[in-house]
């Protein structure tokens, strides 16, 4: 039994007046992939996004219920965001790399930390790219522009930055949805390759990609977390009805 | 369907018309301006110092106070304006104080140049006692410019996409590295621009000087750099009648024999010169973006 990373236990969150999470708990253990599956709007995205504290960017949320990183209340108020986020690490719908060279990219997280010295940069870029996938296609032309990179490279590379400040958990937005089949498939590969090492929790509106690779899944409807299991149960024999009729696409 | 042709036609051709015009304007203004102007630009016209009652004086010691100025008046307000766009654009919350802020700007940035510069007459040469001065007209222009460079980096920021902030901060930045590290860069191309376009328009400004760096240019020793001799081109307390303030007075109380020549020398010069800033701030900025964007 892997032990539990991350806890969250009767978390509500409402936008104003608005619920827009109702009580989720929902707990995820060390390592593998899990996907959160369910009709825009369920609140699958926000709730990711509480994850690491992403919504307090948003006026007017309101956030009640405890998350917990290895026992750590994450919004407990001696809870620090910059230090939570650099241990989950997030990647997002857009591809988002800054407009720098791809090396500049990828150390950034370092870079800002204090880290000087160049060799191991060098290393934390190759070793990144490297499990992002990524490597082959840019090793030439690292000190070029990373916007001249095409969609798919630059997610990749967006998921090399996470990476280089080695996170424990990384989250993902959809992170295939804005990108082409051939780049979709191209970061899934990646995903497979990173699930022994990370916990890696993906919001995605693809259910092949979730049951391509997730380990397990959770489905949402409501602002209600309706039902997790592993991947191959909830795809094949769930225990819901409500699971079930999104599944075989009769609603969502 | 054939009326809507029809008036797609019409109102196609009346935009054409009415941009047609404003070219044509420009462009009326612009060779007039340049044609009785140039011929009497020479080294010498851009160099000498300037004559009051006799003929052959140049604009040197004008076209130095104008540039004098704007450096100074860039120096202060620049930090603060960047100060002011990242607060209020990062950082401010949406309330009360912000929007009071925001009208303040917009306020100051509709006052008249000549309100500005007579306030700043008022303040800062009688009351501070700085004397009709380059620091005197260096605050004024401050004043006159801070809405404007306030504004112009405020949208430069927003230029910047906000999935770059999130990505900063997602990756564990603290706010202040986000907005330092990435915001900033990523914006530089322009807010060059900005900058470089406000600094067009304080160049020419001629009312808010009148009353606060003065109608006179004493002559000056470009051989003594120490700012605190008076006759020293560093020195902030002189009075610094600059090129725009030249144009106005000549045109107005000029009494050399050919103070028409030298208002249309002047006037090609500072024409030249901001049209200058504004292809500098064009190429500069382009190249800049280019660099940053692609390799």
């Amino acid at each position: 039994m892997r032990e539990e990373i991350l806890t969250t236990q009767d978390l509500h969150l409402y936008y104003g007046n608005k619920e827009a999470l109702k009580g989720i708990n929902l707990n995820f253990k060390d390592k593998g992939i899990t996907a959160l599956i369910g009709p825009s709007g369920c609140g699958k995205s926000t709730y990711l996004r509480t994850l690491n504290r992403m919504n307090d960017l948003i006026p007017g949320v309101t956030i009640t219920g405890t998350v917990q990183f290895k026992g750590q209340d994450l919004y407990a108020p001696s809870a620090d965001t910059v230090e939570i986020r650099k241990e989950i690490g997030m990647v997002f719908q857009q591809p988002n790399p800054f407009p720098f060279s791809i090396y500049d990219n990828v150390i950034y997280g370092l870079r800002i930390a204090g880290e000087k010295d160049k060799e191991k940069l060098d290393a934390v870029v190759e070793k990144s790219l490297r499990q992002a996938a990524v490597w082959d296609e840019v090793k030439d032309h690292l000190h070029e522009s990373a916007l001249a990179l095409s969609g798919g490279q630059q997610q990749r590379v967006c998921i090399a930055r996470v990476l280089a400040v080695s996170p424990e958990i990384i989250l993902m937005d959809e992170p295939t949805s804005a990108l082409d089949p051939v780049s979709s498939s191209q970061i899934e590969t990646t995903l497979l390759n990173l699930r022994q090492d990370y916990t890696i929790i993906i919001v995605t509106h693809n259910l092949q990609q979730a049951s391509r690779i997730a380990d397990r899944t959770a489905f949402f409807m409501n602002g209600e977390l309706i039902e997790v299991d592993a991947t191959k149960n909830i795809f094949m024999n769930p225990a819901k009805k409500q699971t079930e009729d999104y599944i075989s696409g009769r609603f969502g | 369907m054939h009326k809507a042709k029809l008036q797609n036609k019409i109102a196609i051709g009346s935009l054409y018309g009415i941009s047609g015009l404003v070219v044509l304007i420009l462009v009326a203004l612009l060779g007039y301006i340049l044609v009785s102007g140039l011929p009497q630009l020479s080294w010498h016209f851009l160099t000498a110092p300037a004559k009051a009652f006799l003929k052959g004086g140049g604009v040197g010691v004008q076209l130095f106070n104008s540039f004098y100025l704007l450096i100074l008046a860039m120096l202060i307000s620049f930090p603060i304006a960047l100060g002011a766009a990242i607060y209020l654009y990062e950082y401010a919350k949406d309330n009360w104080v912000t929007s009071a802020v925001r009208t303040a700007i917009e306020i100051l940035s509709s006052l008249p140049s000549v309100v500005v510069g007579l306030f700043g007459f008022l303040f800062f040469v009688v009351k501070l006692r700085l004397g009709f001065s380059i620091l005197s007209g260096a605050f004024a222009l401050t004043f006159f410019n801070l809405p404007l460079l306030t504004r112009s980096i405020e949208d430069s920021l927003r230029t910047v996409s906000e999935n770059q902030r999130e990505g900063g901060l997602a990756l564990g930045l603290s706010r202040w590295e986000t907005v330092n590290k990435i915001i900033l860069p990523a914006a530089v191309p322009s807010i060059l621009t900005g900058v470089i376009l406000s600094a067009g328009r304080v160049f020419g400004e001629a009312a808010a000087l009148i009353y606060t760096a003065g109608q006179s240019a004493p002559a000056l020793n470009f051989a003594d750099w120490n700012p605190f001799n008076i006759s020293s081109p560093l020195n902030p307390m002189r009075p610094a009648e600059t090129l725009a303030v030249h144009i106005w007075k000549i045109n107005s109380e000029g009494i050399m024999p050919d103070a028409k020549a030298i208002s249309s020398g002047s006037s090609a010069v500072l024409v030249i010169a901001i049209l200058l800033f504004n292809f500098a701030a064009r190429y500069l900025g382009k190249r800049l973006y280019k660099r940053l964007t692609s390799a």
